[in-house]
C-alpha cells in the first residue's frame, strides 16, 4: 500500500506531508525561477485555475492550523500583516497601522471601506470577536495558543483541576481583557508581557477577522466561509472533492488576475501528480517523493522549488549519560555526510543544515552552527575518543513520515566513520514516538537520539529558538535547558527594534553552537509543479501559493 | 424459504455486536495518542486537547467508550470525525460512491468473466483458452495498488488522448470516473470468474441434458445460451456475490488512488487518524454488506437451481 502511505489527511499528516515535500526540491538558491516562456511578468487576466490541496480539517480562521485549510483561507481572507520577500512583516492593504512603543500595548488601525463578502463592513469588532472566540477554551479551537500572550487569556483558559475527566474547566471570562475597541477602525491589544514578535505572528491564519454572521452558526459558516479577501466562495465546500471560488468584485485591495480558483481535493499526492501530467490540474505545491527524481526532466520549467521553513535535526535526551559529553554529539554530527544524503536519498533536493534556525527567517547566519555541521570523519573520530567513546547507538524515527531511508543512511555513515554500531530504529508513528519519549523521560531510561522536525508558525528566529530549545519549550522533547539562553530569547522579545532583537537571538544561537544540544541536519524545500496553462506561480515559506499573482498564459 | 431468511437475518445481530466491539477494541489498541496524532509533530494546545478528550470520551476505558458509542448508536447518532463532521453526513456523501464503484466493478467483471470463460470453455485447449488463462493469471498476481497505478498511469496519463478517462474522479462523476477503478477491481477477480465459468461450461457441455438438446436438433445458440450457460452460472453467481464484499474491501485502495470520495478512502484515512467511531461505523457497514450479499447469493441459489430447497 505504498500509494496510501503518502496520502495526506488531517493536521498530523499535513505536517508530515511537509516533511515528505521537504524530501524534494532543487537548488536552495533557485528560489524563484520564472517561467522561461518570456511571458512570466505578463500572462493574461481572466480564466480559472485549479490548485491541489488535501481535505482541509477546518475552514475557520481560529481553528485552521494545517496547510490545506490555510491555503483556502488565504484566498478568502485578508488579515493585518503579510510578509515580504525576506519574510519580514509588512502591513496588508487592509491595515493602516500596527504600532507599539513598548511592545506591550499595540495600536491597530484599519482602512475604512472594506467589506466582507456579505456586505458587512470590516471593523475593529470583526477582529475582537474572532480573537475572543478563538481564545475561549470551551470553543476548542486549534489556534487557541496564538492568543496566549494577550492579557486576560488565563481567565478564558483556566488550569484543568481534573485532567482525566470529560469536562473542560469553566472559564471565568468570555472576552480577553487585553482587547479594547477605540473606534470602528481602531483597537488596542495589551499583552501580558512585552513581545515584539506579536506583529510578526499577526500574519498567521488565526488572526483573520470574522463577520458577525459567523458566530450565530459556525458549522454552517464553515461550509461556505464569508471572508474579506480577494476571493469569495462559489457554492459550498464540497467535502473531499472540491472548493470553488470567484474573484470578489468589491475587493478593495489588489485584485487577482484570474476570475476564479477551483481547489481540487486529493487524498494522495501520486494521484494529483498524475492528474497534473494528464492536464487536469494546474498547480500543486508538494510533489510525491516518487516523482522527485524525474520531475525536472518531466516538467522542465514547470517544476520549481521554493524555500520552506522546515528544519530537521537529531535530538539527544539530556538524561542519557552516553550522550552527555558534548564531544560525543559533535563527533556524531561530524560523521554524518549531509551532502551525500541529500544527493543519494533526497535526489539532491534537500539542503544541509548549517544553523539552528531555518534560512527563511531574518537573522539566520550561514554557518552559525560552526565547524561541527560539516563532514570531517577524522576529526569526528578524534572527538569521539576524547569524549569517552561510544560502543553502539540507535537513531529512532517515526515510520509514518518517510524517514527510514535517510536515518539508515546516517546510521551507516556513523558506523563507517566512527566505528560505532548504529541501527535506525522505527516507532510506528510520531505520536507513539512522543508517547515513548515521555515514558522514558519519566523513568530516565533513554532510547538514544531521535529525529525531529519543525515548521515555523511565523517567520521569526524566536519561533525556532523558543519552542525548540527554551526550558519547557513546546517542542523541546529532549529537555535542553540553559538559563542564559532562555533569558536572551526573552530579552530579544522585548527589544524596541528588530535589529536589537535579532542581535540577542543570534547570541542565543551562539550558545547553542557551543553546547550543541541537537545535531542540525537538513532544511526543507517546497516543490511546486504547474500545468502548461498557467504562469506566475510562486509559493511562500508557509506553503501558500500566491493566488493574486497567478495567471493563465 | 421465509424462515430460512429470517434465521439468517437474526444471525446478523451477534455478527453486528461482535464486529463493532472487535473493531472498536482494535482501534483502541493502536499505540499512540489520537489527539497528538492530530497535531503532527507539535504538542497540541492544552485547551484544544482537553476539548477533544472531553468531546470524544478519550479518557474513558475501552468498555465505557464502547458503551457510550453503542448508546449513541441506539439513538441513531453515528458519532463524529475528529474535525466534527457527523458520520451520517459522510455516509450520505460516500455510500453512493462506493455502491456505484462496486456495481461498476462487478458489472465489468461479470461481463468479462462470463464472456472470456464462455469463449475459453467452448474452445477448450485452444489458443483463446490458453491466452485467457495466461492473462487472467497475470492479472490476479498483481497487488491491487500496483494494478491501480498501472491503469492510472498508462491509460489515464499516457493514453489520455486516446481514452479520455479521468485519473482522479473528484468531479467528473459516474460513469467516466468509475471506469478505471472499476476495471482495476474487475481485473483482479477476473481469473476466478473466468476460470469458474470455463470449468463449469466444460463440465456441463458433457452433461446428458446437453447431449439430448443437441440430439433434439436445437440450434447451438439455444444449447449453449440456455441449457449450458444457465446451469453453469450457479458457482459463478456465488463467486460474484462474495466478490461484492471483496470489491468493497479493495475500495480502500482503489478509491484512495483514483481519488473517489467513497467509504474505502474514508476508512483508510480514519484508521490512520485513530477515529474509532468512524472506522467502527463504516467497517460495520461493510460487514453488513458482506453478510447481506452472501445471504442474497444463498437465496439466489434456489432461483437458479430449483433442486436446492431451504427447510
Amino acid at each position: 500500500m505504498r500509494g496510501l502511505k503518502v496520502a495526506r489527511f488531517g493536521v498530523g499528516l499535513a505536517a508530515l506531508s511537509l516533511v515528505v515535500a521537504a524530501c524534494g526540491g532543487g537548488d536552495d538558491d533557485d528560489t524563484s525561477s520564472p517561467s522561461s516562456s518570456g511571458a512570466a511578468e505578463g500572462g493574461t487576466s481572466g480564466g480559472r485555475v485549479s490548485i491541489e490541496i488535501s481535505e482541509p480539517q477546518y475552514l475557520v480562521p481560529t481553528n485552521t492550523n494545517e496547510t490545506a485549510g490555510a491555503e483556502v483561507l488565504d484566498a478568502l481572507f485578508v488579515g493585518l500583516v503579510d510578509y515580504d520577500d525576506q519574510n519580514k512583516p509588512v502591513l496588508t492593504e487592509l491595515a493602516s497601522a500596527v504600532d507599539s512603543t513598548d511592545n506591550k500595548t499595540w495600536d491597530i488601525k484599519l482602512n475604512s471601506g472594506w467589506t466582507f463578502h456579505n456586505g458587512e463592513p470590516v471593523t475593529a469588532d470583526s477582529f475582537i470577536d474572532a480573537w475572543n472566540y478563538g481564545a475561549l477554551n470551551a470553543n476548542g479551537q486549534n489556534n487557541n495558543y496564538f492568543f496566549g500572550n494577550i492579557e486576560g487569556y488565563s481567565a478564558l483558559n483556566p488550569e484543568d483541576p481534573n485532567p482525566d475527566d470529560d469536562e473542560v474547566p469553566p472559564a471565568t471570562a468570555e472576552t480577553l481583557s487585553g482587547l479594547k475597541k477605540v473606534s470602528d477602525t481602531e483597537f488596542t491589544v495589551t499583552l501580558a508581557a512585552p513581545d515584539n514578535t506579536f506583529k510578526t505572528s499577526l500574519g498567521y491564519t488565526a488572526f483573520y477577522p470574522m463577520p458577525k454572521a459567523a458566530f450565530s452558526d459556525l458549522k454552517a459558516f464553515e461550509e461556505a466561509p464569508v471572508g474579506n479577501g480577494p476571493f469569495k466562495m462559489n457554492g459550498t465546500w464540497n467535502h473531499k472533492e472540491s472548493i470553488a471560488m470567484d474573484a470578489y468584485a468589491d475587493y478593495k485591495g489588489t485584485k487577482p488576475k484570474v476570475d476564479g480558483i477551483d481547489f481540487k481535493i486529493y487524498e494522495s499526492l501520486e494521484t494529483a501528480y498524475n492528474d497534473l501530467q494528464a492536464g487536469n490540474l494546474d498547480v500543486m505545491d508538494s510533489l510525491p517523493p516518487s516523482a522527485l527524481a524525474n520531475a525536472e526532466q518531466d516538467l522542465g520549467d514547470r517544476y520549481q522549488t521554493f524555500p520552506s521553513s522546515y528544519y530537521q535535526f537529531l535530538g539527544f535526551p539530556t538524561y542519557d549519560e552516553k550522550f552527555q559529553n558534548i564531544k560525543v554529539r559533535q563527533a556524531i554530527s561530524l560523521a554524518i555526510d549531509r551532502e551525500a544524503i541529500s544527493k543519494t536519498v533526497f535526489n539532491n533536493t534537500r539542503v544541509p543544515a548549517d544553523a539552528f534556525v531555518n534560512p527563511v527567517v531574518a537573522g539566520y547566519r550561514e554557518g552559525a552552527c560552526g565547524d561541527f555541521c560539516s563532514f570531517d570523519p577524522a576529526r569526528a573520530k578524534q572527538l569521539l575518543a576524547e569524549g569517552g567513546g561510544l560502543s553502539d547507538m540507535t537513531i529512532t524515527y517515526n515510520a509514518d513520515g518517510g524517514h527510514k531511508e535517510w536515518t539508515t543512511a546516517a546510521c551507516n555513515q556513523i558506523q563507517q566513520n566512527l566505528g560505532v554500531k548504529c541501527v535506525a530504529t522505527p516507532k510506528p508513528s510520531f505520536d507513539v514516538l512522543l508517547d515513548d519519549l515521555d515514558k522514558s523521560a519519566a523513568k530516565k531510561q533513554s532510547f538514544g537520539p531521535f529525529r525531529l522536525g519543525w515548521i515555523m508558525d511565523y517567520p521569526s528566529m524566536q519561533n525556532y529558538l523558543g519552542p525548540l530549545y527554551s526550558t519547557g519549550g513546546s517542542s523541546n522533547y529532549y529537555g535542553y535547558s540553559n538559563k542564559q539562553f532562555d533569558d536572551l530569547v526573552k530579552k530579544g522579545q522585548t527589544e524596541a527594534t528588530e535589529e536589537a532583537a535579532i542581535a540577542d537571538w543570534q547570541q542565543a544561537e551562539d550558545i547553542l553552537a557551543q553546547e550543541f544540544p541537537v545535531v542540525p541536519l537538513f532544511f526543507g524545500v517546497t516543490n511546486a509543479a504547474n500545468s502548461e496553462r498557467v504562469t506566475n506561480v510562486s509559493v511562500d515559506a508557509f506553503d501558500r501559493i500566491d493566488k493574486v499573482g497567478i495567471s493563465l498564459k | 424459504m421465509g424462515r430460512y431468511a429470517a434465521r439468517r437475518i437474526l444471525q446478523m445481530i451477534p455478527v453486528f455486536f461482535g464486529t463493532t466491539f472487535l473493531i472498536f477494541a482494535m482501534v483502541y489498541a493502536t499505540p499512540g495518542d489520537p489527539v497528538q496524532r492530530l497535531s503532527g509533530e507539535k504538542r497540541p494546545d492544552p485547551s484544544r486537547a482537553a476539548f477533544l478528550r472531553a468531546e470524544y470520551n478519550l479518557n474513558d476505558p475501552l468498555v465505557v467508550q464502547y458503551g457510550k458509542y453503542m448508546g449513541k448508536l441506539a439513538t441513531g447518532d453515528l458519532g463524529k470525525t475528529f474535525n466534527e463532521r457527523p458520520v451520517s453526513d459522510l455516509l450520505k456523501q460516500q455510500w453512493p460512491v462506493s455502491v456505484k464503484l462496486t456495481l461498476t466493478g462487478l458489472g465489468i467483471q461479470a461481463f468479462l468473466g462470463l464472456g472470456l470463460g464462455l469463449l475459453a470453455g467452448l474452445r477448450r485447449g485452444g489458443v483463446v483458452d490458453k491466452a485467457v488463462l495466461f492473462t487472467t493469471l497475470l492479472f490476479v498476481s498483481f497487488p491491487a495498488f500496483v494494478m491501480a497505478f498501472i491503469l492510472q498511469f498508462f491509460i489515464g496519463v499516457q493514453g489520455r488522448d486516446v481514452f479520455h478517462l479521468p485519473v482522479a474522479g473528484t468531479t467528473q462523476g459516474w460513469p467516466v470516473a468509475y471506469i478505471l477503478p472499476g476495471l482495476t477491481t474487475a481485473l483482479l477477480g477476473l481469473a476466478y470468474s473466468s476460470r469458474l465459468t470455463r470449468t463449469s461450461i466444460v463440465e456441463n457441455l458433457r452433461a446428458d441434458y446437453v447431449r439430448t438438446a443437441v440430439a433434439k436438433g436445437l440450434p447451438r445458440r439455444r444449447v449453449v445460451g440456455v441449457h449450458t450457460l444457465r446451469n453453469s452460472l450457479i458457482p459463478v453467481v456465488t463467486f460474484l456475490g462474495t466478490e461484492v464484499g471483496t470489491i468493497f474491501g479493495t475500495a480502500i485502495v482503489t478509491e484512495s488512488i483514483f481519488n473517489l470520495n467513497g467509504l474505502g478512502r474514508q476508512i483508510a484515512s480514519s484508521a490512520r487518524a485513530g477515529e474509532a467511531p468512524v472506522v467502527v461505523g463504516l467497517v460495520t457497514l461493510l460487514v453488513l454488506v458482506y453478510v447481506s450479499a452472501t445471504l442474497i447469493v444463498d437465496l439466489l441459489y434456489g432461483v437458479l437451481d430449483p433442486r436446492i430447497r431451504y427447510d
